[in-house]
């Protein structure tokens, strides 16, 4: 026996009390710690699958949805543009680097992507097994795909039309798999890649469905058509400075837009930090309730157990050991509360990562403890310090005779 | 082994006592008697050290009370003073052995053959892990007994131990009370308006 395990002994003798300034916090913290992880998860998520992208040039529409299009394969395109507008830009002096893609395509919800192969270089993709695509219609197939839905080499897939799993097929649609890449944490895990010209080709014929009257393509046929159109392009700039300048002048000569995903995206997070700001100041307000229920439970705690007290002060224990008991028992609510409630903010990201992963194909998963949560927990010590300390002084400065004597 | 001289003691200036002077030798068990309102509950916080005189003298085992701070009396209580209540206290979330460790923890001892010795000499054995509050008063009693006898005092004070009891349990309470201090080898000095326990006593003084 001991006055820490006197202090447990106390907690657990009034278990609702305990539990109320106990769940009070647990959420508190919870709320605080899970906006925190997901904010620096969907960042990082974010950031990790920005680099070496400067500006994204697509159809004009809105610059965001270019961006979550393109960039993070999580919205619609906002339409095609025409290749030789985008070689056009792609050989202006200022551009490093440029990688073209185009959709069409989905292969049960998984997007197919027609890209360069300096795509697959920009994600540092890495081929775990089978080789690069040479011929239309062979593809590379993502981690998270091939994993979900158990895809093999060889296995020869059948694509719909659109990047919804609803789309109509194309019987002519079908891809081999020829490569599956390491999982490599950014989004060509999610996608089903191949060359620019198995889009092209599988559209055309495609486009011949519908319109019968138009004469019969064989579809190995080269397509050198002025009006083969892409759905986007990602420039790298040559030098930092040409991101003030040059999205600006596509912008305002050409019918393209250019978008800058970094810029784009702290705009978007400026949004969502307006909600996720409001959301902590509530759960800071939870965890100060909770100081104050705990405060309330030791001091009505504290006046039912007078007696307790001056028995434990006529034992010979010091002032000092029993408010030193009152502030353990603060401190064990508060402790355990922030423990808990990053045990629940853990559960949550993977509750979230795994919504995110049915609906969007993104996955979050990580565990580390931020920065900020050893803020959270010594915001939690303070709590259970100061809550306890009224009490504490209280028991301090009790006349045990008194008590005593009134019994 | 106890000596008072001219003890005097005021609440707030409103209620005054003078206690008359107490002189007691080792091996010798005490008897305070007196009627209500004339400071028994007074006299016994001042002799536990839980209250400080106004003036006079209190020396107990050879140091003066009056001269040691508070911290030093908590010290010199969990030495040498067990406490028997009018009223059993317990510490309500431990369980009757808890309680008694924690008593033993307080005065920085660890001894659990003790304890067990001590409930078994007051029948209470079987009783180790129970909380306190599922106890009947006679057990209750010999609980608080069993607290103030842990850690082996050389002084047990107890206060009122019979005002509730009929003369049958008056007579057995302090046959307990006196064999357990003969047992341990403790004094003891009891203080009530109880007339009944004149005949347990050799000694007594009046208030």
């Amino acid at each position: 026996m001991n006055i820490f395990k006197l202090s447990i002994k106390n907690i657990f003798n009034k278990p609702l009390s305990s539990s109320i300034s106990l769940a009070l916090l647990v959420l508190g913290v919870g709320i605080i710690s899970l906006l925190l992880q997901l904010n620096t998860l969907i960042k990082d998520q974010m950031d990790n699958n920005l680099r070496g992208i400067d500006m994204v040039v697509g159809a004009k529409g809105s610059p965001l949805q270019l961006i979550l299009s393109s960039v993070y394969h999580i919205d619609s395109p906002t339409g095609n543009i025409s290749l030789a507008e985008a070689e056009t830009i792609s050989n202006n002096r200022m551009v490093g680097s440029s990688i073209k893609i185009l959709y069409g395509d989905n292969y049960k919800g998984f997007r197919i992507v027609g890209a360069e192969k300096k795509f697959i270089e920009l994600y540092k993709g890495v081929i775990k097994e089978g080789k690069d695509w040479d011929n239309p219609y062979e593809v590379l197939v993502g981690s998270k795909v091939y994993e979900k839905l158990k895809i093999n080499l060889g296995d020869e897939l059948i694509s719909s039309h659109g990047l919804r799993e609803t789309g109509q097929s194309h019987d002519e649609g079908t891809f081999k798999v020829v490569g599956l890449l390491k999982p490599s944490n950014s989004v060509i895990d999610q996608l089903i890649i191949t060359s620019p010209q198995s889009v092209w080709d599988i559209h055309e014929t495609h486009d011949h469905d519908e319109h019968e009257n138009e004469n019969e393509h064989e579809h190995e046929h080269e397509h050198e058509h002025d009006n083969r159109e892409i759905t986007a392009m990602l420039i790298k700039f040559k030098s930092p400075m040409n991101i003030i300048q040059f999205p600006r002048q596509i912008n305002e000569n050409t019918n393209l837009q250019a978008a800058v995903p970094s810029y784009e995206i702290s705009r978007l997070f400026k949004l969502f930090g307006f909600g996720i700001e409001t959301l902590s100041y509530l759960a800071y307000l939870i965890i100060i309730v909770s100081g104050f229920s705990l405060f309330i439970n030791l001091f009505n705690s504290m006046r039912e157990r007078k007696y307790e007290m001056a028995l434990i002060r006529t034992l010979g224990a010091s002032r000092f050991q029993l408010s030193t008991m009152i502030i353990f028992e603060s401190l064990v609510l508060t402790i355990s509360g922030f423990i808990l409630g990053l045990l629940f903010s853990r559960f949550g990201v993977m509750f979230v990562s795994s919504l995110m992963e049915e609906s969007i194909n993104y996955n979050l998963n990580s565990l580390k403890i931020l920065n900020e949560e050893y803020w959270l927990l010594g915001l939690s010590v303070l709590i259970g310090v100061v809550s306890s300390l009224i009490p504490a002084i209280q028991v301090y400065k009790m006349n045990i005779s008194k008590i005593l004597a009134d019994a | 082994m106890l000596k008072t001289k001219e003890v005097e003691f005021n609440y707030d200036n409103q209620m005054f006592f003078k206690f008359q002077n107490i002189d007691l030798n080792s091996n010798e068990n005490l008897l305070i008697i007196g009627e209500s309102g004339v400071g028994k509950t007074t006299l016994m916080h001042l002799l536990a050290g839980l209250l400080k005189s106004n003036s006079g003298s209190i020396k107990l085992f050879d140091k003066e009370l009056n001269q040691m701070s508070s911290y030093q009396l908590d010290s010199f209580r969990k030495n040498n003073i067990g406490i028997v209540f009018q009223r059993p206290h317990f510490v309500n979330s431990l369980t009757v052995k808890e309680n008694l460790q924690l008593a033993q923890y307080i005065a920085n001892k660890n001894d659990n053959t003790r304890i067990e010795s001590i409930l078994k000499n007051l029948n209470i054995f079987e009783k180790s892990n129970k909380k306190t509050n599922q106890l009947s008063q006679g057990e209750k009693q010999r609980v608080s007994i069993a607290l103030a006898i842990v850690n082996s005092p050389k002084l047990i004070l107890a206060d009122e131990p019979t005002s509730s009891l009929d003369d049958n349990n008056c007579s057995k309470v302090i046959k307990l009370l006196k064999k357990q201090a003969t047992d341990f080898g403790a004094q003891l000095i009891v203080i009530t308006h109880d007339s009944r326990l004149k005949k347990h006593f050799k000694k007594s003084i009046e208030l």
